[in-house]
């Protein structure tokens, strides 16, 4: 109220300064948590029962030479000197050497992550697209049979272990019907007759020009990202849905149903634009425990991502591979996370 | 307000047009049902099992659903039905070692951090935001790789990542509390610290607390089942329904019953614990009560 007396520049400026101080806070508590993070991997690698010197001089190293090695690594410094040489070395990019590949956890990583991210996003675009929909249509009509529906797939969605559903749509889709070509990004005749650079195997398909590559990559792509896409439809339409219908209880609907607006009107025209900034909120949280969940998927599918990456370093307890990736996935996490808060600021005046 | 705008609801114009289930077939009573009933089967597993559950007879491997193995056999001749029993005790025990841990972790913190204030909270707050935005089966799966898999620490991993949500939830509580006419009467009397906390905000901040662990619960069902998956929960021959899922695996084409069953299970489990906890919020918050 009192805002209203100030001239129009002291309003710019204050609310220019507003946004510096939620940039502000937004950046520290990003860095604080990054941070949080680091500091987990970094117990997590000192807590490892595998002794990196031994690792490295072999078992029948002499005394001396053990204590060399130890010496080089840093491991004979106190804890917070090694934590600053940790990140000294992550600022590198070294993120250490993977055992099961022999290659830096680095380039590792770099090759399977745009396999998961490209499983992730297709799943989060049709999960989106039916999830607002169902949840629209539950809205629409509270309590009727859509609403039922609505409220009966997410459920089932919330509660069905998906690497489980991913194993049933396995022997339905692939072994039964052969809608599916099944495990893997491609078919084996194919994976060494094109040339793959992006690490995206749309990408690579559409490129070649091959309408049979594009094909196959489609028919091994589809099942993966439906199994997700229910997933994230599930929470999308469940969580979704409570927002719209507690904003529907509002009076300003009540209002706009006093003056004829029609229900489709008033769900499309009134209440979607004040839940936007929780749908982002919502989207963003969904798309994060798809990379999560891409972890038990991509197991199922032989799908050559992050997610298969990480738990064939589990089954050999590669610990830096382990590390690797839990930085990798928790950091963009995080990002997510801080980019929704950015995005609902944005878009919602009301969380300013 | 939420009361007084009840009446003009918009939902009562549409009642007349509303699908009715029965009264009785509510989400609530739908869970308890199935929550008392995976209690019992896992109770009174030894006595329902017509085999046991880790008794090897190679004769009979991957035999298909009859009258004898109701659920048919696995890739060593066990029987399933007793398995699948069996295999509902450490998910369930796994499952109250996560609430025994998380819940008071949680309250503690929300708490604290909502009657103390300024730095207390802003330090406790401070993690448990880091926490909370941490991915959790991934980070479970990085601390029972460092750990070690079984059933203890697979709980320790699954319950580092689950406090926040209770404490964030305390603290909001314990906040809207702090300046209540009922705890100035209870300082009057001299009531304070210890004794105020645990007498007087703890019995208000506990019930939404056990809603949320209900709510929880099926989450937590689905990613211990994950480690398990995974190898990384409890290790076999002990039967986990997990771990049963991705042995079935390597049968799915072949003998696909395998590795539905289990599944099968943790999805009964992990429904009816999601039913129930809907159920308990809709009785207490009224606002979701549709």
């Amino acid at each position: 109220m009192s805002t209203s007396t100030l001239s129009v520049g002291a309003k710019t400026r204050r609310l220019w300064i507003g946004r510096g101080q939620t940039l502000a806070s937004g950046l520290v508590s990003l860095a604080l948590t990054l941070f949080g993070l680091l500091v987990f991997t970094f117990i997590l690698s000192r807590a490892a029962p595998v002794d990196p010197v031994l690792q490295l001089v072999g078992d029948h190293a002499s005394e001396a030479t053990y204590q060399q090695a130890r010496h080089e690594l840093g491991l004979d410094q106190p804890l917070p000197i090694q934590f600053l040489h940790y990140l000294e070395r992550l600022f590198q990019g070294d993120l250490g050497v993977s055992q099961l590949t022999q290659q830096p956890v680095v380039s590792d990583l770099m090759r399977t992550f745009p396999a998961t991210i490209e499983l992730a996003t297709c799943a989060m675009f049709f999960g989106a697209f039916f999830g607002i929909l169902l949840a629209g249509m539950a809205v629409y009509k509270p309590g009727s049979w859509m609403d039922h529906l609505a409220r009966f797939v997410s459920l089932l969605g919330y509660s069905v272990p998906v690497f489980w559903l991913g194993l049933l749509g396995l022997l339905l889709f692939y072994a039964t019907l052969h809608w599916s070509a099944g495990p893997g990004r491609l078919d084996d005749i194919y994976t060494y007759t094109m040339t793959q650079n992006s690490g995206f195997i749309l990408v690579d398909a559409i490129r070649s020009g091959d309408a049979d590559i594009i094909k196959n990559a489609i028919a091994h792509l589809w099942l993966p990202v439906a199994v997700l896409a229910l997933l994230s439809m599930a929470s999308i339409t469940r969580l979704l849905r409570a927002v719209m219908l507690e904003e529907t209880n509002k009076e300003y609907v009540i209002l706009a149903q006093a003056k004829g607006a029609s229900r489709l009107r008033i769900i499309v025209v009134h209440v979607f634009p004040n839940v936007l900034g929780t749908l982002i909120t919502i989207l963003a949280l969904s798309y994060a425990s798809l990379l999560e969940g891409a972890v038990l998927t991509e197991t199922v599918f032989a799908w050559p991502g992050l997610g298969r990456y990480l738990t064939s370093a589990l089954f050999a307890s590669d610990i830096s591979a382990i590390l690797g990736s839990t930085l990798l996935i928790g950091t963009c996490f995080i990002l997510l996370n801080t980019f929704a808060d950015a995005l609902t600021k944005w878009v919602d005046p009301r969380t300013r | 307000m939420m009361d007084s705008t009840n009446n003009l609801n918009p939902h009562t114009t549409h009642k007349m047009r509303r699908f009715r289930l029965p009264r009785w077939l509510n989400t609530f009573n739908i869970g308890l049902v199935m929550v008392v009933t995976l209690l019992g089967l896992a109770i009174l597993a030894p006595l329902l099992s017509p085999f046991d559950p880790n008794v090897q007879n190679i004769q009979d491997r991957l035999l298909a659903p009859n009258y004898v193995h109701w659920f048919g056999t696995d890739r060593f001749g066990r029987d399933l039905f007793s398995r699948v029993l069996h295999g509902a005790r450490p998910t369930l025990i796994l499952v109250s070692l996560v609430v025994i841990l998380t819940v008071p972790i949680g309250l503690a913190v929300g708490i604290f951090a909502g009657y103390f204030g300024g730095w207390v909270e802003r330090i406790l707050m401070r993690i448990t935001d880091i926490v909370m935005s941490l991915p959790s089966l991934v980070i479970a799966l990085a601390l029972v790789s460092i750990l070690g898999p079984g059933l203890m620490n697979g709980a320790l991993a699954l319950a580092f990542t689950s406090w926040p949500s209770f404490a964030r939830q305390a603290r909001t509580e314990t906040l809207s509390i702090r300046r209540s006419d009922y705890l100035s009467a209870a300082r009057m009397q001299g009531v304070s610290g210890v004794r105020l906390i645990v007498g007087h905000i703890l019995p208000l901040v506990l019930p939404s607390a056990i809603v949320r662990a209900a709510l929880n619960l099926g989450g937590i069902i689905l990613a211990a089942a994950g480690l398990g998956f995974l190898g990384m929960g409890i290790q076999p021959p002990t039967a986990e329904w997990g771990s049963m899922v991705s042995s079935g695996s390597r049968v799915i084409f072949d003998q696909w019953w395998v590795a539905a069953v289990p599944g099968f299970a943790i999805l009964f489990a992990s429904l009816a614990f999601n039913l129930l906890g809907d159920g308990l919020r809709d009785k207490m918050d009224p606002r979701h009560d549709k």
